[in-house]
Protein backbone atom coordinates (compact mmCIF):
# COMPACT_ATOMS: atom_id res chain seq x y z
CA UNK A 1 0.00 0.00 0.00
CA UNK A 2 1.54 3.34 -1.62
CA UNK A 3 1.96 5.85 1.50
CA UNK A 4 0.40 9.53 1.45
CA UNK A 5 3.95 10.68 0.32
CA UNK A 6 4.20 8.22 -2.37
CA UNK A 7 0.91 9.19 -3.47
CA UNK A 8 1.75 12.80 -3.55
CA UNK A 9 4.87 12.04 -5.63
CA UNK A 10 3.48 10.51 -7.80
CA UNK A 11 0.44 12.48 -8.53
CA UNK A 12 3.33 15.72 -8.99
CA UNK A 13 5.27 13.18 -11.73
CA UNK A 14 2.06 13.04 -13.43
CA UNK A 15 0.84 16.35 -13.27
CA UNK A 16 4.08 17.40 -14.06
CA UNK A 17 3.89 15.41 -17.57
CA UNK A 18 0.11 16.32 -18.49
CA UNK A 19 0.67 20.07 -17.80
CA UNK A 20 4.09 20.76 -19.06
CA UNK A 21 4.00 24.67 -19.28
CA UNK A 22 1.94 24.55 -15.52
CA UNK A 23 5.73 25.91 -13.76
CA UNK A 24 6.18 24.90 -10.15
CA UNK A 25 3.93 22.49 -8.94
CA UNK A 26 3.80 21.26 -5.25
CA UNK A 27 1.13 19.96 -2.76
CA UNK A 28 -0.84 23.63 -2.82
CA UNK A 29 -1.03 24.09 -6.06
CA UNK A 30 -4.62 24.96 -7.06
CA UNK A 31 -5.87 22.92 -9.63
CA UNK A 32 -8.06 25.70 -11.54
CA UNK A 33 -6.59 28.57 -10.53
CA UNK A 34 -2.55 27.81 -10.25
CA UNK A 35 -2.17 25.48 -13.00
CA UNK A 36 -3.89 27.51 -15.41
CA UNK A 37 -6.78 25.30 -16.36
CA UNK A 38 -10.65 25.26 -16.69
CA UNK A 39 -13.01 23.08 -15.20
CA UNK A 40 -13.27 20.98 -18.55
CA UNK A 41 -9.90 20.41 -18.53
CA UNK A 42 -9.48 19.49 -14.99
CA UNK A 43 -11.83 17.02 -15.55
CA UNK A 44 -9.60 15.72 -18.66
CA UNK A 45 -6.49 15.88 -16.15
CA UNK A 46 -8.83 13.88 -13.66
CA UNK A 47 -9.43 11.64 -16.38
CA UNK A 48 -5.96 10.40 -16.89
CA UNK A 49 -4.83 10.71 -12.72
CA UNK A 50 -7.63 8.04 -12.68
CA UNK A 51 -5.94 5.79 -15.21
CA UNK A 52 -2.44 6.06 -13.43
CA UNK A 53 -3.83 5.41 -10.41
CA UNK A 54 -6.25 2.74 -11.54
CA UNK A 55 -8.95 4.63 -8.90
CA UNK A 56 -12.24 6.53 -9.88
CA UNK A 57 -12.73 9.41 -8.34
CA UNK A 58 -16.35 9.79 -7.37
CA UNK A 59 -17.87 13.91 -8.79
CA UNK A 60 -19.37 13.72 -5.36
CA UNK A 61 -15.97 14.37 -3.85
CA UNK A 62 -14.87 17.08 -6.03
CA UNK A 63 -15.91 20.31 -4.25
CA UNK A 64 -14.12 19.72 -1.62
CA UNK A 65 -10.56 18.91 -4.16
CA UNK A 66 -8.95 22.26 -4.66
CA UNK A 67 -5.46 21.53 -4.09
CA UNK A 68 -3.12 19.06 -5.62
CA UNK A 69 -2.61 17.70 -1.84
CA UNK A 70 -6.39 17.27 -1.39
CA UNK A 71 -6.49 15.02 -4.62
CA UNK A 72 -3.67 13.68 -3.63
CA UNK A 73 -5.21 12.39 0.43
CA UNK A 74 -8.77 11.78 -1.97
CA UNK A 75 -6.56 9.37 -4.06
CA UNK A 76 -4.83 7.86 -1.29
CA UNK A 77 -8.13 7.43 0.70
CA UNK A 78 -9.86 5.71 -1.97
CA UNK A 79 -6.98 3.22 -2.44
CA UNK A 80 -7.23 2.32 0.84
CA UNK A 81 -10.51 1.35 0.34
CA UNK A 82 -10.23 -0.67 -2.28
CA UNK B 1 -18.29 41.04 -2.15
CA UNK B 2 -22.72 41.10 -2.42
CA UNK B 3 -24.87 38.26 -3.10
CA UNK B 4 -25.44 39.49 -6.86
CA UNK B 5 -22.11 40.48 -7.43
CA UNK B 6 -20.91 36.89 -8.59
CA UNK B 7 -23.19 37.15 -11.55
CA UNK B 8 -21.36 40.28 -12.62
CA UNK B 9 -18.77 38.60 -15.25
CA UNK B 10 -22.43 36.75 -16.69
CA UNK B 11 -24.01 40.34 -16.83
CA UNK B 12 -20.70 41.66 -18.74
CA UNK B 13 -20.58 38.35 -21.34
CA UNK B 14 -24.44 39.69 -21.99
CA UNK B 15 -23.84 43.20 -22.94
CA UNK B 16 -21.07 42.08 -25.28
CA UNK B 17 -24.06 39.94 -26.96
CA UNK B 18 -25.94 42.46 -27.38
CA UNK B 19 -23.55 44.93 -28.51
CA UNK B 20 -23.78 41.94 -31.48
CA UNK B 21 -27.60 42.95 -32.44
CA UNK B 22 -28.72 39.99 -31.34
CA UNK B 23 -28.30 37.42 -28.46
CA UNK B 24 -28.10 33.86 -29.56
CA UNK B 25 -28.80 32.24 -26.53
CA UNK B 26 -32.07 34.47 -26.48
CA UNK B 27 -33.40 34.46 -29.91
CA UNK B 28 -37.28 35.92 -29.88
CA UNK B 29 -39.20 33.86 -32.59
CA UNK B 30 -41.55 36.52 -33.80
CA UNK B 31 -43.92 34.19 -35.59
CA UNK B 32 -44.01 30.44 -35.70
CA UNK B 33 -45.00 29.46 -39.33
CA UNK B 34 -44.84 26.12 -39.50
CA UNK B 35 -42.03 23.19 -38.31
CA UNK B 36 -39.30 24.34 -40.62
CA UNK B 37 -40.02 27.94 -40.74
CA UNK B 38 -40.58 31.21 -38.81
CA UNK B 39 -40.05 35.11 -38.20
CA UNK B 40 -36.95 35.88 -36.33
CA UNK B 41 -35.62 39.81 -36.20
CA UNK B 42 -37.78 40.63 -38.51
CA UNK B 43 -37.56 37.60 -41.36
CA UNK B 44 -38.68 34.52 -42.31
CA UNK B 45 -35.82 31.70 -41.72
CA UNK B 46 -35.73 28.00 -41.90
CA UNK B 47 -35.67 26.46 -38.41
CA UNK B 48 -32.50 24.19 -38.79
CA UNK B 49 -32.25 24.09 -35.18
CA UNK B 50 -35.14 22.12 -33.51
CA UNK B 51 -35.44 19.10 -31.99
CA UNK B 52 -38.74 18.60 -34.59
CA UNK B 53 -37.90 15.31 -35.49
CA UNK B 54 -40.79 14.09 -37.27
CA UNK B 55 -42.47 17.98 -37.95
CA UNK B 56 -45.42 16.41 -35.49
CA UNK B 57 -46.18 19.83 -33.93
CA UNK B 58 -48.61 21.47 -36.61
CA UNK B 59 -50.14 18.26 -37.14
CA UNK B 60 -53.79 18.88 -37.49
CA UNK B 61 -54.76 15.65 -35.91
CA UNK B 62 -52.43 16.67 -32.75
CA UNK B 63 -53.74 20.46 -32.98
CA UNK B 64 -57.83 18.89 -32.95
CA UNK B 65 -56.69 17.01 -29.97
CA UNK B 66 -55.21 19.34 -27.68
CA UNK B 67 -58.07 21.91 -28.66
CA UNK B 68 -60.71 19.37 -27.67
CA UNK B 69 -59.03 18.54 -23.98
CA UNK B 70 -58.51 22.16 -23.33
CA UNK B 71 -62.30 22.63 -24.17
CA UNK B 72 -63.32 19.58 -21.96
CA UNK B 73 -60.93 19.42 -19.49
CA UNK B 74 -59.67 23.26 -19.15
CA UNK B 75 -55.92 24.74 -19.49
CA UNK B 76 -54.15 23.04 -16.84
CA UNK B 77 -54.45 20.61 -14.15
CA UNK B 78 -53.47 23.46 -10.64
CA UNK B 79 -51.66 20.31 -8.94
CA UNK B 80 -50.08 17.16 -8.48
CA UNK B 81 -50.68 13.77 -9.30
CA UNK B 82 -50.32 12.70 -5.58
CA UNK B 83 -52.33 15.59 -4.09
CA UNK B 84 -55.05 16.56 -6.92
CA UNK B 85 -55.89 12.93 -8.81
CA UNK B 86 -55.09 11.55 -11.42
CA UNK B 87 -56.39 12.78 -15.17
CA UNK B 88 -57.82 9.88 -17.01
CA UNK B 89 -55.94 11.13 -20.25
CA UNK B 90 -52.50 10.56 -17.97
CA UNK B 91 -53.14 6.95 -17.40
CA UNK B 92 -54.35 6.68 -20.86
CA UNK B 93 -51.13 7.86 -22.08
CA UNK B 94 -49.21 5.46 -19.45
CA UNK B 95 -50.87 2.70 -20.64
CA UNK B 96 -50.30 3.02 -24.40
CA UNK B 97 -46.56 4.19 -23.29
CA UNK B 98 -46.30 0.46 -21.83
CA UNK B 99 -47.59 -0.96 -24.61
CA UNK B 100 -45.23 0.74 -26.79
CA UNK B 101 -42.34 -0.52 -25.28
CA UNK B 102 -43.95 -3.75 -24.48
CA UNK B 103 -42.91 -3.15 -21.04
CA UNK B 104 -45.33 -3.70 -18.10
CA UNK B 105 -44.62 -0.27 -16.02
CA UNK B 106 -44.80 3.17 -17.32
CA UNK B 107 -44.52 6.96 -15.61
CA UNK B 108 -45.26 10.00 -17.04
CA UNK B 109 -43.63 12.90 -16.05
CA UNK B 110 -44.47 16.49 -16.28
CA UNK B 111 -40.91 17.71 -18.34
CA UNK B 112 -38.34 15.21 -19.83
CA UNK B 113 -35.87 17.07 -17.44
CA UNK B 114 -38.03 15.98 -14.52
CA UNK B 115 -38.22 12.07 -15.57
CA UNK B 116 -34.55 12.09 -15.33
CA UNK B 117 -34.35 14.40 -11.88
CA UNK B 118 -36.84 11.32 -10.70
CA UNK B 119 -34.98 9.00 -11.74
CA UNK B 120 -31.64 9.43 -10.42
CA UNK B 121 -32.19 11.24 -7.40
CA UNK B 122 -34.62 8.34 -5.83
CA UNK B 123 -33.39 5.05 -7.48
CA UNK B 124 -29.54 5.02 -6.39
CA UNK B 125 -29.75 5.55 -2.62
CA UNK B 126 -26.93 6.52 -0.30
CA UNK B 127 -24.64 3.52 -0.95
CA UNK B 128 -24.83 3.05 -4.84
CA UNK B 129 -23.41 4.03 -7.53
CA UNK B 130 -24.41 5.74 -10.40
CA UNK B 131 -21.52 5.19 -13.73
CA UNK B 132 -22.84 8.20 -16.32
CA UNK B 133 -20.95 9.09 -19.74
CA UNK B 134 -18.93 12.03 -19.65
CA UNK B 135 -21.20 13.78 -22.57
CA UNK B 136 -24.66 12.95 -20.52
CA UNK B 137 -26.96 15.78 -20.68
CA UNK B 138 -27.43 18.63 -18.05
CA UNK B 139 -30.64 16.82 -16.44
CA UNK B 140 -28.43 13.31 -16.04
CA UNK B 141 -26.18 15.47 -13.98
CA UNK B 142 -28.35 17.87 -12.33
CA UNK B 143 -30.39 14.48 -11.24
CA UNK B 144 -27.13 13.21 -10.03
CA UNK B 145 -26.71 15.82 -7.80
CA UNK B 146 -30.26 15.67 -6.24
CA UNK B 147 -29.16 11.53 -5.71
CA UNK B 148 -26.83 10.78 -2.35
CA UNK B 149 -25.41 7.64 -4.32
CA UNK B 150 -21.69 8.30 -5.63
CA UNK B 151 -21.54 9.45 -9.42
CA UNK B 152 -18.82 8.74 -11.13
CA UNK B 153 -18.00 9.30 -15.03
CA UNK B 154 -16.59 7.06 -17.82
CA UNK B 155 -15.01 8.52 -20.68
CA UNK B 156 -17.83 9.22 -23.67
CA UNK B 157 -18.64 6.04 -25.80
CA UNK B 158 -15.77 4.49 -24.47
CA UNK B 159 -16.89 0.71 -23.29
CA UNK B 160 -13.11 -0.29 -21.87
CA UNK B 161 -13.31 2.96 -19.78
CA UNK B 162 -16.78 1.84 -18.49
CA UNK B 163 -15.36 -2.02 -18.27
CA UNK B 164 -12.65 -0.45 -15.77
CA UNK B 165 -14.89 1.55 -13.10
CA UNK B 166 -17.52 -1.36 -13.22
CA UNK B 167 -14.22 -3.74 -11.76
CA UNK B 168 -12.66 -1.18 -9.45
CA UNK B 169 -16.50 -1.18 -8.03
CA UNK B 170 -15.98 -4.55 -6.91
CA UNK B 171 -19.29 -6.30 -5.25
CA UNK B 172 -20.84 -2.73 -5.27
CA UNK B 173 -21.04 -3.10 -9.11
CA UNK B 174 -24.46 -5.01 -8.56
CA UNK B 175 -25.68 -1.72 -6.94
CA UNK B 176 -24.60 0.39 -9.87
CA UNK B 177 -26.90 2.38 -12.12
CA UNK B 178 -25.34 3.04 -15.73
CA UNK B 179 -26.64 6.03 -17.59
CA UNK B 180 -26.06 6.83 -21.35
CA UNK B 181 -28.30 8.65 -23.75
CA UNK B 182 -29.63 7.22 -27.30
CA UNK B 183 -28.02 9.83 -29.22
CA UNK B 184 -26.03 12.61 -27.72
CA UNK B 185 -27.87 16.11 -27.96
CA UNK B 186 -24.37 18.06 -29.29
CA UNK B 187 -22.52 15.22 -31.15
CA UNK B 188 -25.70 13.19 -32.77
CA UNK B 189 -23.47 9.99 -31.98
CA UNK B 190 -25.21 6.97 -30.92
CA UNK B 191 -23.86 5.06 -27.51
CA UNK B 192 -22.14 1.47 -28.53
CA UNK B 193 -25.19 0.07 -26.89
CA UNK B 194 -24.94 -3.60 -27.15
CA UNK B 195 -21.07 -3.21 -25.72
CA UNK B 196 -22.50 -1.49 -23.05
CA UNK B 197 -25.23 -3.97 -22.31
CA UNK B 198 -22.49 -6.86 -22.38
CA UNK B 199 -20.29 -5.20 -20.06
CA UNK B 200 -23.18 -4.17 -17.52
CA UNK B 201 -24.43 -7.70 -17.42
CA UNK B 202 -21.03 -9.20 -16.73
CA UNK B 203 -21.28 -7.39 -13.39
CA UNK B 204 -25.09 -7.12 -12.35
CA UNK B 205 -24.87 -3.37 -13.11
CA UNK B 206 -28.53 -1.79 -14.12
CA UNK B 207 -28.82 0.02 -17.28
CA UNK B 208 -30.94 3.52 -18.13
CA UNK B 209 -30.49 4.62 -20.95
CA UNK B 210 -31.87 8.36 -22.11
CA UNK B 211 -33.84 8.30 -25.53
CA UNK B 212 -34.54 11.93 -25.72
CA UNK B 213 -33.15 12.13 -29.01
CA UNK B 214 -33.51 8.73 -30.07
CA UNK B 215 -37.51 8.17 -29.95
CA UNK B 216 -38.97 8.50 -33.08
CA UNK B 217 -35.68 8.71 -35.29
CA UNK B 218 -33.95 4.81 -34.52
CA UNK B 219 -35.85 1.24 -34.56
CA UNK B 220 -38.19 0.14 -36.90
CA UNK B 221 -40.93 1.03 -34.68
CA UNK B 222 -38.75 4.10 -33.09
CA UNK B 223 -38.41 3.24 -30.07
CA UNK B 224 -34.73 4.47 -30.34
CA UNK B 225 -31.57 2.92 -29.81
CA UNK B 226 -31.81 -0.21 -27.44
CA UNK B 227 -34.48 -1.10 -30.33
CA UNK B 228 -32.25 -0.61 -33.03
CA UNK B 229 -29.44 -2.63 -31.26
CA UNK B 230 -31.95 -5.14 -30.26
CA UNK B 231 -31.28 -4.84 -26.71
CA UNK B 232 -34.73 -3.49 -25.57
CA UNK B 233 -34.99 -6.63 -22.93
CA UNK B 234 -31.39 -6.08 -21.48
CA UNK B 235 -32.10 -2.30 -20.31
CA UNK B 236 -33.41 -1.71 -17.27
CA UNK B 237 -34.89 1.93 -17.50
CA UNK B 238 -35.69 3.55 -20.99
CA UNK B 239 -36.31 7.39 -19.95
CA UNK B 240 -37.47 9.93 -22.57
CA UNK B 241 -39.34 13.48 -23.48
CA UNK B 242 -42.20 14.82 -25.22
CA UNK B 243 -40.42 17.82 -26.18
CA UNK B 244 -38.87 16.17 -29.43
CA UNK B 245 -40.12 13.45 -31.78
CA UNK B 246 -43.52 13.63 -30.11
CA UNK B 247 -43.59 17.82 -30.51
CA UNK B 248 -45.11 18.97 -26.83
CA UNK B 249 -43.82 18.96 -22.92
CA UNK B 250 -43.35 16.15 -21.01
CA UNK B 251 -41.50 13.15 -20.24
CA UNK B 252 -41.74 9.59 -19.54
CA UNK B 253 -39.66 6.63 -17.94
CA UNK B 254 -41.10 2.41 -19.35
CA UNK B 255 -39.26 -0.05 -17.20
CA UNK B 256 -39.93 -3.96 -16.47
CA UNK B 257 -39.15 -2.81 -12.63
CA UNK B 258 -42.13 -3.12 -10.37
CA UNK B 259 -40.04 -0.97 -8.33
CA UNK B 260 -40.67 2.28 -11.47
CA UNK B 261 -44.70 2.08 -10.26
CA UNK B 262 -43.26 2.87 -6.77
CA UNK B 263 -41.14 5.67 -7.44
CA UNK B 264 -44.44 7.68 -7.46
CA UNK B 265 -45.07 7.40 -3.71
CA UNK B 266 -41.15 8.56 -3.33
CA UNK B 267 -39.79 11.12 -6.37
CA UNK B 268 -40.17 14.12 -5.23
CA UNK B 269 -40.11 15.44 -9.07
CA UNK B 270 -42.91 13.38 -9.61
CA UNK B 271 -44.74 14.53 -6.74
CA UNK B 272 -43.89 17.72 -5.61
CA UNK B 273 -45.06 19.65 -9.35
CA UNK B 274 -48.08 20.13 -11.30
CA UNK B 275 -48.70 16.96 -13.81
CA UNK B 276 -48.82 17.78 -17.31
CA UNK B 277 -51.48 19.85 -18.58
CA UNK B 278 -54.34 18.18 -20.62
CA UNK B 279 -53.53 19.56 -24.00
CA UNK B 280 -49.83 18.24 -24.00
CA UNK B 281 -51.51 14.91 -22.98
CA UNK B 282 -53.96 15.17 -25.90
CA UNK B 283 -51.71 15.75 -28.28
CA UNK B 284 -48.96 13.52 -27.13
CA UNK B 285 -51.00 10.25 -27.04
CA UNK B 286 -52.06 11.00 -30.74
CA UNK B 287 -48.19 12.02 -31.49
CA UNK B 288 -47.18 8.71 -29.78
CA UNK B 289 -49.62 6.74 -32.33
CA UNK B 290 -47.67 8.94 -36.02
CA UNK B 291 -44.44 7.95 -34.36
CA UNK B 292 -45.07 4.21 -33.76
CA UNK B 293 -47.16 4.46 -37.13
CA UNK B 294 -43.98 6.61 -38.91
CA UNK B 295 -42.21 4.44 -40.89
CA UNK B 296 -42.16 7.15 -43.96
CA UNK B 297 -41.41 9.98 -41.28
CA UNK B 298 -38.42 8.31 -40.37
CA UNK B 299 -37.62 7.20 -43.78
CA UNK B 300 -37.71 10.84 -44.77
CA UNK B 301 -36.11 12.19 -41.55
CA UNK B 302 -32.98 10.19 -42.30
CA UNK B 303 -33.08 10.90 -45.84
CA UNK B 304 -33.07 14.74 -45.22
CA UNK B 305 -29.71 14.12 -42.43
CA UNK B 306 -28.24 12.48 -45.02
CA UNK B 307 -28.72 15.30 -47.95
CA UNK B 308 -27.94 17.88 -45.62
CA UNK B 309 -25.49 15.56 -44.13
CA UNK B 310 -23.07 15.35 -47.21
CA UNK B 311 -23.84 18.38 -48.46
CA UNK B 312 -22.03 19.92 -45.83
CA UNK B 313 -18.85 17.52 -46.13
CA UNK B 314 -19.28 18.87 -49.65
CA UNK B 315 -18.59 22.52 -48.43
CA UNK B 316 -15.93 21.00 -46.03
CA UNK B 317 -17.22 21.80 -42.64
CA UNK B 318 -16.11 19.66 -40.24
CA UNK B 319 -18.86 17.69 -39.11
CA UNK B 320 -19.80 14.63 -36.48
CA UNK B 321 -18.42 11.44 -35.89
CA UNK B 322 -21.76 10.06 -37.30
CA UNK B 323 -24.57 10.70 -39.78
CA UNK B 324 -27.71 11.34 -37.38
CA UNK B 325 -30.52 14.15 -37.58
CA UNK B 326 -28.51 16.16 -34.79
CA UNK B 327 -25.45 17.66 -37.53
CA UNK B 328 -22.76 19.72 -35.29
CA UNK B 329 -20.83 21.47 -37.68
CA UNK B 330 -17.54 22.02 -35.31
CA UNK B 331 -15.78 25.85 -35.52
CA UNK B 332 -13.00 26.67 -34.07
CA UNK B 333 -11.92 27.85 -30.52
CA UNK B 334 -12.62 31.87 -31.64
CA UNK B 335 -15.87 32.71 -29.68
CA UNK B 336 -16.33 36.29 -31.99
CA UNK B 337 -15.82 34.98 -35.16
CA UNK B 338 -17.92 31.72 -34.56
CA UNK B 339 -21.24 34.67 -33.01
CA UNK B 340 -20.12 36.02 -36.65
CA UNK B 341 -20.69 33.14 -38.51
CA UNK B 342 -24.07 32.62 -36.68
CA UNK B 343 -25.31 35.87 -37.40
CA UNK B 344 -24.36 35.84 -40.28
CA UNK B 345 -26.32 32.25 -41.24
CA UNK B 346 -29.42 34.13 -39.19
CA UNK B 347 -29.27 37.21 -41.48
CA UNK B 348 -29.31 34.85 -44.61
CA UNK B 349 -32.39 33.03 -43.45
CA UNK B 350 -31.31 29.72 -41.42
CA UNK B 351 -31.72 29.18 -38.00
CA UNK B 352 -29.10 27.13 -36.08
CA UNK B 353 -28.19 26.84 -32.33
CA UNK B 354 -24.96 28.48 -31.46
CA UNK B 355 -23.30 26.35 -28.87
CA UNK B 356 -19.76 27.14 -27.08
CA UNK B 357 -17.85 25.62 -24.10
CA UNK B 358 -18.62 24.85 -21.63
CA UNK B 359 -21.95 23.44 -23.24
CA UNK B 360 -19.67 21.70 -26.08
CA UNK B 361 -17.83 18.38 -25.51
CA UNK B 362 -14.61 20.26 -26.09
CA UNK B 363 -13.34 23.58 -26.17
CA UNK B 364 -14.64 24.47 -29.61
CA UNK B 365 -17.69 26.23 -30.32
CA UNK B 366 -20.11 24.44 -32.74
CA UNK B 367 -23.39 25.15 -34.72
CA UNK B 368 -25.78 22.44 -33.81
CA UNK B 369 -28.00 22.13 -36.61
CA UNK B 370 -30.53 19.41 -36.82
CA UNK B 371 -33.30 17.96 -39.62
CA UNK B 372 -36.87 17.31 -39.54
CA UNK B 373 -39.06 14.78 -41.44
CA UNK B 374 -40.76 18.39 -42.50
CA UNK B 375 -37.72 19.58 -44.22
CA UNK B 376 -37.75 20.11 -48.21
CA UNK B 377 -35.13 19.36 -50.03
CA UNK B 378 -35.67 22.60 -51.42
CA UNK B 379 -35.27 24.24 -48.27
CA UNK B 380 -32.13 21.96 -47.18
CA UNK B 381 -30.89 23.29 -50.47
CA UNK B 382 -31.57 26.65 -49.57
CA UNK B 383 -29.96 26.39 -46.54
CA UNK B 384 -26.49 24.45 -48.03
CA UNK B 385 -26.11 28.24 -50.56
CA UNK B 386 -26.95 29.89 -47.10
CA UNK B 387 -23.82 27.96 -45.48
CA UNK B 388 -21.38 28.07 -48.33
CA UNK B 389 -22.04 31.72 -48.88
CA UNK B 390 -21.13 32.35 -45.24
CA UNK B 391 -18.55 29.62 -44.88
CA UNK B 392 -16.55 30.93 -47.90
CA UNK B 393 -16.60 34.44 -46.55
CA UNK B 394 -14.78 33.38 -43.43
CA UNK B 395 -12.53 30.83 -45.56
CA UNK B 396 -14.35 27.92 -43.91
CA UNK B 397 -15.29 26.42 -47.64
CA UNK B 398 -13.73 24.04 -49.26
CA UNK B 399 -12.65 25.90 -52.57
Amino acid sequence: MKSYQETLSELLETIRVLVPNAGKVDEDTELVGSLGLDSMKVMNLLQEVEDRFDVSIPLNVLPDVRTVGDLARKIHQLLQEQ
Amino acid sequence: MTLLDKFEPLQQARERLRGLGIDPFNVVVEKILSPTEAIVDGRRVILAGTNNYLGLTFHPECIAAAVRAVEEEGCGTTGSRMANGNYADHLALEREFAQFYDKPYSVVFSAGYLANLALLSTLPGADDVILIDADCHASIYDGCKMSAAEVIRFRHNDVDDLDKRLRRLKDRARRTLVVVEGIYSMFGDTAPLKAIAEVKDRYGAYLMVDEAHSLGVLGERGRGLAEAEGVEDRVDFIVGTFSKSLGAIGGYCVSPHRVLDTLRYAARPYIFTASASPAQIASTRVALRLLRDGGELRRRLWANAERFYNGLKALGCRLGPQLSPVIPVILGESREESLAVWKELLEGGVYVNLVMPPATPDHRCLLRCSMSAAHTPEQIDTLLQVFAKVFSAHGMAAD
